[in-house]
């Protein structure tokens, strides 16, 4: 191969040996820099924006203003603290909900069963599935009039809900869609952490009398703590940065009262509405700092986190 | 283990208790599989149908189930806005997006794994937990003044930032559980590092490369927010094609549910074929705690 057949090492060999010395940074590197760059160069602009008062067209000129814009930003009581009291609201509603649910599921499709795999290809689908046509055909289904879920709650005798049309009822209508598309994700990963789990250690507590309930609090979560602990990071991650789902139900704003606005939504309402980027990366730089800060308390117990 | 269980004077009952319930649980358990999979299921099978139904049918209550299916929804889709070069577009941005970052990702992702390094993946990852729109202010800012807003280019880059990180993320635990050996054996027999990895190593993660690239493929297919604010009237996205059907006057319900269902199924599809890559890719990682 490549050692020498001829003599001498040719510049072509030292290369080669070179490139082989190297070959550490020479695979890591061009992903670290074109990320590096695409995080270093956004976060830096951002920085230098919420500093000045940028606004209008994207060329106009713009003076440095200080701190003013997050002053503004954090006394905005109108929008920007309702934006931040909806994103944890939304985040935490649909976490607990998808942990409970994801859980019970991945319990219930541990076990082997006939159609095993049909029923785990099944509820793949939702979170596969393209989030603006999930969005979609859940207004078709929330729609009052014509809408399959006012419908299935008639069969019932339940009187007819408002769901996505009144102020009250649409931030928990969102937490319901969103609990639709992503428990299954929370499912599968339970699931894929319970199959290592050997099955000697339940039956030595089942011998050992241990109810299911008991096997599952002191055997099994315990077991499964990593995973849950996985699952509740990636989710949390994009829970908190949802867009596609509250953008095409509710539109620019989250509404006419701005009742389905998270920090997502405002940050993106500032900016491509009314063009005010100094203002707009103020309150990205602090729902930056706000997402690192919660991320740092999911992980600082886990040793090299890795995400 | 070292957990203790409260009830192990209790351990004579556990065998008499279980032929009893070894008749009601499966019958129990079998329902209950039904209903979650009806619950998941049911929602999709809904728009399905709609997207079959005439504007007339979706408004009336007594045809929820039976009504006489219509392929006009389809036709107008097709025939409306060039919704074929809008299919394109997706395609054309994910292949690209998927193939430049697993370019980027799988050697990123072995050498990250193969020299502990802990930090640097930590660098590629953050990008996964910053904020996409953080991105994008910045880029538009630039991008918009240099007038390459509307082009595939900034499209496919917008998307990298969000593969990369899946793709090194996925390769990175996939890598991990490679066996040393493979590649000190490959070195035995003469070959150099990178042509171990070129020649040996690179072949068997096949599988690994497989998973990263059809998930990267879901994601840059699905993503909405990026193409929302930079791509142009030519080089739109299905998902801001679809959304943009909302903005016109009244609601067509039935071409909005027929263009859900082009825009869905070439992922149910992938999804059906190749669910085994997709729940390892989304549980990567997880397993190893």
């Amino acid at each position: 191969m490549a050692t020498t057949v001829q003599g001498a090492p040719g510049t072509r060999e030292r290369f080669s040996q070179w490139l082989n010395a190297h070959r550490k940074w020479l695979f890591a590197a061009p992903a670290m820099i074109f990320t590096a760059l695409l995080i270093a160069f956004p976060i830096g602009w951002t920085l230098y924006l919420s500093l000045t008062d940028a606004k209008g067209s994207v060329r106009s000129p713009k003076g440095f203003v200080g701190i003013e814009n997050y002053l503004s930003i954090l006394s905005d009581l109108n929008r920007f603290w309702p934006a931040v009291l909806r994103t944890g609201a939304f985040t935490a509603g649909a976490l607990a909900l998808e942990l409970a649910l994801g859980m019970m599921i991945a319990l219930l499709l541990w076990r082997p069963f006939r159609g095993q795999r049909w029923a785990r290809t099944a509820i793949l689908l939702p979170f596969v599935a393209t989030p603006v046509a999930v969005a979609m055909m859940w207004r078709l289904i929330f729609e009052p009039n014509i809408g399959f879920a006012n419908r299935f709650l008639s069969w019932f005798g339940i009187p007819a809900q408002p769901w996505l049309s009144d102020p009250t009822t649409t931030l928990p209508t969102l937490v319901l869609v969103d609990v639709w598309e992503f428990t299954p994700m929370v499912a599968l990963i339970l699931l894929a952490g319970l199959t290592t789990i050997s099955e000697d250690v339940e039956e030595a507590a089942r011998i050992d009398g241990a109810n299911a309930w008991q096997r599952f609090w002191s055997i099994t979560l315990p077991l499964l703590k990593p995973v849950v602990l996985v699952a509740v990071l990636l989710r949390a991650i994009d829970a908190l940065k949802t867009f596609d789902l509250l953008y095409v139900t509710k539109g620019q704003g989250g509404g006419s009262f701005h009742e389905a606005e998270t920090l997502n939504i405002f940050v993106y309402d500032r900016t491509f509405k009314y063009n005010d980027y100094g203002l707009a990366s103020a309150a990205l730089i602090i729902f930056f700092l706000l997402i690192l800060v919660i991320m740092w308390f999911l992980t600082f117990r886990r040793r090299g986190a890795k995400l | 283990m070292t957990t203790t269980l409260p009830t192990r004077s209790r351990a004579p009952l556990a065998p008499r208790k279980k032929p009893a319930r070894t008749k009601v649980y499966p019958v129990v358990r079998g329902i209950l599989i039904v209903l979650v999979i009806l619950v998941f299921v049911l929602p999709l099978a809904w728009m399905v149908m709609a997207s079959f139904k005439t504007n007339v049918d979706i408004n009336d209550t007594s045809k929820s189930f039976i009504f006489d299916p219509v392929l006009s929804n389809y036709t107008n889709v097709f025939g409306n806005a060039n919704y074929g070069q809008f299919v394109f577009n997706s395609f054309w941005v994910a292949l690209w997006a998927t193939g430049l970052s697993l370019l980027l990702g799988v050697p990123a992702a072995f050498a990250m794994s193969r020299f502990n390094m802990q930090k640097s993946a930590l660098t590629v990852l953050l990008a996964r937990i910053i904020p996409g729109i953080s991105l994008l202010v910045p880029w538009y800012y630039v991008f918009a003044n240099l007038g390459l807003v509307g082009g595939y280019g900034v499209l496919i880059l917008s998307h990298m930032f969000v593969l990369i990180p899946i793709s090194v993320y996925i390769m990175m635990s996939f890598f991990d559980s490679m066996p040393l050996e493979l590649e000190e054996a490959a070195l035995v027999d003469g070959l150099t590092p990178i042509g171990a990895f070129l020649r040996i190593l690179l072949p068997l993660s096949v599988p690994g490369i497989a998973t990263a690239g059809i998930l990267s493929f879901i994601f840059s297919w699905n993503n909405f927010m990026f193409a929302l604010v930079l791509s142009g009237a030519n080089t739109k996205t299905l998902p801001v094609a679809v959304f943009d059907f909302v903005s016109y006057a009244s609601i067509d319900w039935g071409a909005i549910m027929a263009a859900t269902v082009v825009m869905t199924l070439p992922i149910v599809v992938i999804a059906v074929i190749g669910q085994k890559y997709i729940v390892s890719g989304l549980t990567a990682g997880a397993t190893k705690g």
